[in-house]
């Protein structure tokens, strides 16, 4: 698989023809949040992405690669791996282990590397909330621990350069770990999401709207320093939701931990 | 006229992936149907504003029903002044390929019917020049790599494209790939690349009781010795 460094958005127009004006560069271990209201053109952008468009699709975007043009044997000589992609729809329907169903992709990929299989399961296991044995059927792991899987093995196993990720929920795996497994694989990530937290924790988000590129936004100072706060209602909440589920009381005073700011109290 | 086969196994998205395809091609695109039994796919393409003739090959083995009368379906094609003609039929033994040299072949196959799968496609997948991969957004990023691998395994030369029918992503490429097809006037004398199955025996013509003084003509018995080969 080629090493991609960059990638770069050049601007074609939205539904109305209005031009979109964009030149953007998108880097290697970098997350960008592709954000704007359902049925905006999100899925666009990112399909725009997978089949590497040439000023040819309907939005009239070009997409470069390591800042060149891609021919039509690029477009084809990949063979669908120059983009990962992972969505909450997602599921697994192989009928076989963990181990098993690691040791089928890593076959697959010819790869020799020693303790690779092991290596993907320990993370996804970091990554989700309950445990699973590499005896556990990747048909009967729960959500959340599915999304572990499919993340771990997306950023050590999958050799492809640029994830695409729609809309991963909380439940059952931590997020923003996940993001930051994905960057430190030096992949280059998109993540279409209406959660605040993924938005304002991307270096960047693009804004859809009307199918065409609306604003192009790094995430400034003041967003960066607002997410820390934004995190503890965060944890408030699935402070509040494991309480539930463990059968106990929601006290006021859990809320008055924000106001305090104190960070501690989750630790 | 440029003509395209497509196939691949009963409900694999083959129609969905030609109506996808429709929206992307500039130009008159007709389709002919092959199948069996029943069909509800007239409804689907005329409502897309698609032409379509229907083949329902009834008593009759589909592939042969599929080759004696697809040269008809382009002299139907060229009447009706297409730009495009899709013969659309499926696979239905794995044994079969409606594949005709000179003449660009799809094989669709989804994802969700297991990574193994493409192993078990005979020809139809083996001689395709383009394999389609449908479904793949609902299973994971790891069951797709090796999915396209072993498709890759059975079929070295093909492109593969990952299509979603519903959204249409992929679909695109499909067109682009399209562009390499080529156009002809009559199948006249044209070859399928791969045989059909034989078949001329007394089912073939009706027999339906069973047991060896019934069984004439071409056919072949299994072995069931202990180290017999169960395959052929």
């Amino acid at each position: 698989m080629m090493n991609v460094e960059s990638l770069t958005v050049i601007g074609g127009h939205n539904k109305h023809g209005d031009a979109e004006n964009i030149h953007l560069r998108l880097f290697a271990g970098t997350v960008t949040a592709v954000t704007g209201p359902t049925g905006s053109g999100k899925s666009r952008l990112l399909s725009d992405i997978e089949c590497l468009a040439q000023f040819d699709t309907p939005t009239g975007r070009g997409i470069l690669v390591n800042d060149a043009p891609a021919d039509d044997r690029d477009r084809f000589g990949f063979d669908g791996k120059l983009v990962a992609q992972l969505s909450q729809n997602m599921n697994f329907v192989t009928d076989l282990t963990v181990g098993e169903f690691l040791a089928m992709h890593a076959e697959s990929r010819r790869s020799e590397e020693d303790g690779l299989i092991s290596a993907v399961f320990k993370c996804a296991n970091n990554l989700a909330g309950e445990k699973f044995t590499l005896d556990t059927k990747v048909t009967q792991l729960s959500g959340g621990q599915s999304r572990a899987l499919m993340i771990a093995d997306c950023a050590l196993m999958s050799n492809s350069p640029i994830v695409l990720i729609d809309e991963i929920e909380n439940a059952g795996v931590d997020r923003r770990k996940a993001i930051a497994l994905l960057t430190r694989s030096e992949k280059i990530v998109l993540v279409s999401t209406h959660d605040p937290l993924l938005a304002l924790g991307a270096d960047m988000r693009i804004v859809i709207k009307n199918g065409g590129i609306y604003r192009v936004m790094e995430t400034s100072e003041e967003e960066k320093n607002a997410l820390s706060e934004i995190e503890m209602i965060d944890a408030l909440m699935s402070e509040v939701r494991g309480r539930i589920r463990r059968g106990e009381r929601v006290e006021y005073e859990l809320l008055r931990v924000i106001q305090r700011a104190d960070t501690r109290y989750f630790a | 006229m440029k003509l395209i086969t497509v196939s691949g196994p009963p409900s694999a998205g083959k129609t969905s992936v030609i109506l996808r395809l429709a929206e992307c091609l500039a130009g008159r695109l007709g389709v002919v149907k092959f199948d069996c039994l029943t069909s509800f796919d007239r409804e689907t393409y005329e409502s897309a504003g698609i032409p379509v003739k229907v083949g329902l090959s009834g008593k009759f083995c589909p592939d042969h029903f599929y080759v004696n009368n697809v040269d008809g379906a382009v002299e139907w094609g060229i009447r009706s002044g297409l730009d495009y003609l899709i013969t659309e039929s499926a696979g239905l033994c794995n044994r079969c390929s409606p594949h005709i040299t000179g003449i660009m072949g799809v094989c669709v196959i989804d994802c969700l019917s297991g990574v193994r799968t493409p192993r078990k496609i005979g020809p139809m997948l083996r001689l395709a020049d383009v394999v389609a991969l449908t479904k793949g957004d609902i299973v994971s990023q790891a069951e797709r790599e090796v999915f396209a691998w072993n498709v890759r395994q059975s079929n070295e030369r093909a492109q593969i494209i990952f299509i979603n029918g519903i959204t249409g992503q992929g679909a695109f490429m499909l067109s682009k790939a399209t562009e390499d097809a080529r156009s002809v006037n009559t199948l006249s004398d044209a070859r399928l690349r791969f045989t059909m199955p034989t078949a001329a025996c007394a089912y073939c013509t009706g027999e339906t009781r069973i047991g060896e003084p019934y069984q004439m003509g071409m056919m072949e018995k299994m072995s069931y010795d202990e180290y017999g080969e169960d395959e052929l």
